[in-house]
């Protein structure tokens, strides 16, 4: 019997843990895909995060160092450096990426270092039960802004795309979604290129992926995909932000 | 006999650190070990490394991190306030055994203090400034020489053990100059063989993973219990230490570092008005040398331990006499040097007390 749809051998077997409804299944599958199809699983090395995907460096296939809340950056470009041929990618969340590990993501950046980041963007912390993130939309309730995010006294979200695209550095920038089939073949494709600019040696990429968190919205699966698209993708629009390839020579 | 060079110590640090084989530096600017960045930016360039001047000390430990798991010999340095913003990537480290090389030029703390030479890190250097169980190898050379040998040793250990490594200096010791036999041969970082766990993108062989987390129930005692085993092996079989007329001595000055140096001078000083008094110099400080301690204080009666610090080698000292001895303390915080009269003044002082 011939296989038509089955698990890419770019992730392991091991079942993942993540809520139903949860954007991380896609996201990861993505990768899981691309490794494979781009052949660089054999000379991947990703880099897990802390928060709810730190289970990560179980499930892709590949080498794996699970890092310090927010050091992803730092230690991509340890890694890098050390082992230039390799491939390198981290996968972080918004409180890594945006909350502690602000300077390691700037920097990077502004450093145009040769890695990719997948960050994905749920609003909110998913692992530590729902607290405040720094990508709260104002109003969205929290755990710790349980009438909704004030603004006055919890200040305004950070949108990342945005923030490094005020850096000469970066290569490619990019925010998409995985809300919808539609989307998720978006994402693919955003994800794709940015790997391929890393093999091509062009230097920083990061992909902001807008994801689900039905747990940590206190949503249903559906209800959180119409939420990316009525109210998320609104504060965070969708698209390229910076395409180097594309800049006039 | 080979050559002897004039070196600045901090110099002799990055040629001791390039001499060791590693290309891969990461750091940040601060006083007093500036010079260990500036020489480094020249140097790795020459040999063909890497050198990184980082966006902070967080950032330059987590890079050490990313490229030791990657196969590289890789090293940083800087000082007390930057040793502390480096303590959470030191657990991680720790905690998934990658070997790294962390050199300290201790200024005067806490806080900002100030930039003056001091021992007021060894609490944190040997007894894990970072979260959970674990230990560094530290190692405290007292010489630009040993700054220049040492580095070699500490990832030699480092690797050995697959544990992080502190060189334990001051700013006195990255300042002065000093001649420098260049002993040995140097490493080539592509001789060192591959290790089964570096992470190098898993053609032809199962993926491997680095990780400091287990959150299984029970793994992660299981996991640190055989990390204390290891530990065991090292206290065992890598204590080091000098000792100076420690045969006939009715008095043991225990000191590293700069204190020893002063140490030896006021050593001389008894030694020429018929005091019998010993140098015991501790190399490692993690592991302690304590079973030579611990012999010694068999026979001695006073021990006399001088730190740039309010005390804090002196626990250690005590654990390993375990009573036997009284021990007595010159201490200088916030920046002091001892100076050999007031070594010399505090044995006299000690020998009276008889």
């Amino acid at each position: 019997m011939k296989l038509l749809f089955g698990r890419p051998s770019g992730l392991t077997e091991i079942k993942q843990r993540y809520c139903p409804g949860c954007g991380h299944g896609i996201v990861h599958r993505i990768i899981g895909e691309l490794l494979v199809e781009m052949n660089i699983r054999e000379k991947a090395i990703g880099i897990a995060p802390v928060g709810c995907s730190v289970f990560a460096d179980e499930y892709f296939n590949c080498d794996m160092i699970q890092v310090p809340h927010g050091r992803a950056p730092a230690v991509a470009t340890g890694i890098k450096r050390a082992r230039p041929d390799c491939f390198v990618f981290s996968y972080q969340g918004d409180g890594d990426l945006a909350a502690i590990g602000t300077a390691e993501t700037i920097h990077a950046a502004a450093r145009n270092e040769n890695i990719t980041i997948i960050f994905i963007n749920n609003a909110i912390y998913g692992m530590t039960g729902g607290q405040l993130a720094p990508t709260t939309l104002p109003g969205m309730r929290s755990t710790t802004s349980v009438k909704g995010r004030d603004v006055v006294k919890q200040g305004y979200p950070i949108r990342v795309c945005e923030l490094l695209n005020g850096l000469d550095g970066p290569y490619y920038l990019e925010r998409v979604a995985v809300d919808t089939p539609k989307n998720i073949i978006k994402t693919k494709k955003a994800i794709k290129t940015a790997f391929q600019y890393q093999l091509d040696n062009k230097g920083f990429s990061l992909i902001e992926v807008l994801s689900m968190c039905p747990t940590g919205w206190g949503v249903t699966p559906i209800q959180a995909k119409k939420w990316i698209a009525e109210v998320m993708a609104k504060y965070y629009p969708m698209g390229e932000f910076r395409n180097r390839a594309k800049e006039v020579k | 006999m080979a050559e002897k060079e004039l070196m600045y110590g901090n110099h002799a640090l990055v040629e001791g650190v390039i001499y060791a084989g590693c290309r891969f530096f990461a750091g940040y600017p601060i006083t007093p070990q500036n010079e260990v960045p500036e020489y480094m930016s020249i140097r790795m360039n020459e040999v063909g490394g890497v050198f990184l001047q980082t966006e902070s000390e967080l950032a330059a430990i987590n890079m050490l991190f990313g490229a030791a798991s990657a196969g590289a010999r890789a090293m940083t340095s800087s000082s007390s306030p930057g040793i502390s913003l480096m303590q959470e990537g030191l657990s991680y480290i720790a905690g998934a055994d990658v070997p790294v090389l962390v050199a300290n030029i201790v200024r005067g703390g806490p806080g900002l203090g100030n930039i003056a030479p001091a021992q007021s890190d060894y609490f944190q250097s040997v007894k894990s400034g970072g979260h959970g169980d674990y230990h560094t190898i530290v190692l405290a050379p007292n010489s630009v020489q040993e700054l220049f040998e040492f580095p070699k040793l500490a990832f030699e250990l480092a690797e050995k053990y697959r544990n992080p490594a502190l060189l334990l200096a001051d700013g006195l010791l990255g300042q002065m100059m000093e001649p420098v036999e260049i002993k040995g041969e140097p490493v080539d970082p592509k001789s060192l063989p591959e290790q089964d766990w570096w992470l190098t993108g898993c053609k032809g062989r199962e993926r491997r993973v680095i990780r400091s987390y287990d959150l299984r129930p029970g793994k992660l005692e299981e996991w640190n219990w055989r990390r204390w085993e290891k530990y065991q092996t090292i206290i065992k079989n890598e204590q080091r230490y000098e000792g100076i007329k420690i045969d006939d001595a009715e008095i043991i000055i225990v000191a590293y570092g700069t204190s020893s140096r002063v140490a030896e001078a006021g050593l001389r000083i008894a030694r020429e008005k018929g005091i019998k008094v010993g140098l015991l110099r501790p190399i490692t400080l993690w592991p302690f040398p304590a079973d030579i301690i611990s012999e010694l204080s068999k026979r001695i009666e006073n021990f006399l331990v001088i730190e740039m610090s309010l005390g804090q080698m002196i626990e250690d000292v005590k654990l390993a006499i375990e009573g036997r001895s009284k021990v007595h303390f010159i201490g200088h915080p916030g920046g002091g040097l001892p100076n050999a009269q007031e070594v010399y003044n505090k044995i006299v002082e000690i020998r009276g007390k008889k």
